[in-house]
């Protein structure tokens, strides 16, 4: 009881410092050359004091995280239209802008509003985009990443991310009192909400497809153990606290079942398949050497896993079908690991060593295999694909500070993801 | 000496029964009802049966103040991506293992830790080898299996912070935990 009700004043603790949570900020530290400039003009609202919100803002700030769009400023905005029949388009046209966005608010009371927007080509004065999306006013915020979404995808035929989110965790504190939090957050590091707190370590969160649970392993206790939570109540199951190793969950695509790291007596670690619904284990790999990292692929038929049987740790790959023999896909260099499919798996992002740092890299599954390192850090881990596919969340330190960072799957544009406090660490981005 | 150690350990006993249960807490998200649900399994509780051992608490965490003998010391460091124990740590492991074998009732957890470089889950891996290392070398000198449990938390509870050698040195270690 006693307990319960200290547990209880805890959690009322940190609902308040979760509204307090520092916020993340986004710098963008290299840009795309040939970025598309696109005017998003200030959304007309005749009750603007009521929704104090800024659509345009929230839209032209997702675009030009992309690196893919370059916003034009307001001041250079000599008109502010804010429907279609009031675009002057050569004027838009002299101050090179290839695409614009014109919209509005409307109250409909019971704080509700709707959004009106469209988008034009200025150059040959088509409208490619029309719609209207009601929202509440806590709504307001996704419903204009959702027309970021709708301008992203209309111009560069990619579905958008920007009304999606991202899971992460932070620690603060000094040693040796540390405070690890898992820290749910819209794509963008706005809105971020604490959904587990300990003073021990939180590990590895990973999405369910259905983006409704999340898996991570917590040392509560001093002891791994694998927990899924679902967010919506907070409500979490302890699925896995097997003697020993219990590490890395990975969600099968249909989410019935976890790939996960579990260890013999001995120590030896390898990947296991477990059930949720029945609890029971298979186990997928058997060797002396360290397996762990699983990760699916989409059909559900074979896990990608790291593995220093060899040595050093590579990446492989093994059908769950028993009695498979795992195949081999790393071979450049004497650390690759921690493999991620992108969504449309055509390439493998995973953590490579070069020159010492350790570095986000891809590797092309259709061609010949081709490995690109994209970024340039000595301590880039934890790779984690936008639900699109265009963009990779991974963790760096920045100034001895462990921080988030972004990079474009083909490594043209990069931004850090800059929180005022905490170390941040593995990142994962949710599905759509 | 025995009194004061007698004392230390009902003081230990003290506020181990009486300190807050470590916080471990789910949070909903704000706008959801209040289901809360969690903390399954602690048994931690109970703290009776705990043998201490050698000078110092449960939580092994480095050289305690004027414990100097080989019993005193509960950290062996290790060097980078080895998990061999280095012969400056024999003492160390011997007088443990006489310990342990003196004492059949007592426990002891091996906490497997790494330096920050490398990935997480690997990291994981590595910690447990050199948790297991130990294990291994202290069952060779007669400790029964059945005393001896291992934890790796691979990067994620360094001893030391810091992005350079001086601290990845002091965290490439396991730490001797006597306990339940």
């Amino acid at each position: 009881m006693n307990r319960r009700t200290s547990c209880l004043v805890a959690i009322g603790f940190m609902l308040f410092c979760s509204r307090t949570w520092a916020e993340l900020v986004v710098e963008i530290t290299k840009g795309q050359a040939d970025a598309i400039p696109i005017a998003i003009v200030p959304f007309s609202s005749p009750e603007a004091a009521a929704a104090s919100f800024d659509v345009a803002k929230l839209v032209s700030d997702d675009l030009a995280r992309s690196g893919r769009f370059r916003a034009t400023d307001r001041k250079d905005m000599i008109e502010q239209p804010h429907t279609g029949a009031a675009i002057s388009f050569d004027d838009w046209r002299r101050l090179n802008n290839d695409y614009i966005v014109v919209g509005q608010i409307q109250p409909l009371g019971q704080d509700r509003y709707n959004i009106t927007f469209e988008l034009y080509n200025v150059l040959n004065r088509q409208r490619l985009l029309g719609y209207q999306i009601s929202a509440n006013k806590p709504g307001l915020r996704l419903a204009s990443h959702q027309v970021a979404d709708m301008v992203f995808e209309k111009i560069l035929g990619i579905r958008g991310a920007f009304a999606t989110r991202i899971a992460y965790i932070s620690v603060l504190g000094s040693l040796p009192h540390k405070d690890y939090r898992l820290i749910v957050a819209d794509a963008d590091g706005e809105n971020p909400r604490v959904v587990m707190q300990s003073n021990e370590p939180l590990m590895s969160p990973a999405w369910s497809p259905d983006g409704q649970n999340l898996a991570y392993v917590s040392f509560e206790n001093r002891l791994p153990s694998v927990y899924v939570q679902f967010l919506k109540t907070g409500e979490r199951r302890r699925v896995s606290a097997q003697a020993g190793v219990n590490q890395a969950p990975a969600w099968s695509p249909d989410g019935k079942k976890l790939a996960l790291t579990l260890s013999t007596r001995d120590g030896n670690l390898d990947i296991y398949v477990l059930d949720l619904a029945t609890q029971a284990l298979t186990r997928i790999t058997d060797d002396p050497g360290i397996d762990t990292e699983p990760q699916w692929s989409k059909d559900g038929q074979s896990l990608y896993f790291t593995s220093d049987r060899a040595g050093g740790p590579q990446i492989y790959r093994v059908g769950t079908q028993s009695g498979d023999k795992p195949r081999r896909l790393t071979f450049q260099g004497s650390y690759n690991a921690r493999p991620r499919l992108s969504p449309d798996e055509s390439q493998l992002s995973f953590v490579t060593q070069e020159d010492g740092g350790y570095r986000i890299a891809t590797m092309d599954l259709r061609g010949r295999g081709d490995v690109q390192v994209l970024t340039k850090g000595h301590f880039d881990v934890s790779p984690s694909y936008a639900p699109n596919g265009a963009e990779i969340i991974y963790a760096s330190r920045d100034r001895g500070r462990g921080v988030l960072a972004l990079v474009s799957a083909d490594g043209r544009v990069q931004e850090r993801l800059v929180s005022s406090e905490g170390e941040l660490q593995e990142p994962a981005w949710a599905p759509f | 000496m025995k009194r004061i150690v007698a004392i230390a350990l009902l003081m230990a006993g003290a506020a181990l029964l009486s300190g807050c249960p470590k916080k471990h807490n789910v949070i909903e998200q704000p706008n959801a009802g209040s289901q809360v649900s969690g903390n399954q399994g602690d048994e931690g509780a109970s703290t009776s049966s705990r043998g201490l051992a050698g000078d110092a608490g449960t939580q092994g965490n480095g050289m305690g103040g004027d414990a100097t003998g080989p019993l005193g010391r509960k950290v062996i460091y290790f060097d980078f991506d080895k998990s061999e124990i280095k012969p400056e740590f024999a003492d160390l492991v011997a007088a443990h293992a006489r310990n342990l074998t003196g004492h059949p009732n007592f426990r002891m957890k091996l906490e497997g830790n790494t330096d920050e470089r490398g990935t997480r889950e690997y990291n994981i891996g590595l910690g447990e080898r050199r948790a297991q290392a130990v294990r291994r070398a202290l069952m060779l000198q007669g400790v029964a299996e059945s005393q001896l449990n291992t934890v790796s938390f691979g990067a994620e509870r360094p001893a030391a912070e810091g992005d350079d050698e001086t601290a990845w040195a002091k965290n490439r270690r396991v730490e001797l935990v006597y306990g339940p």
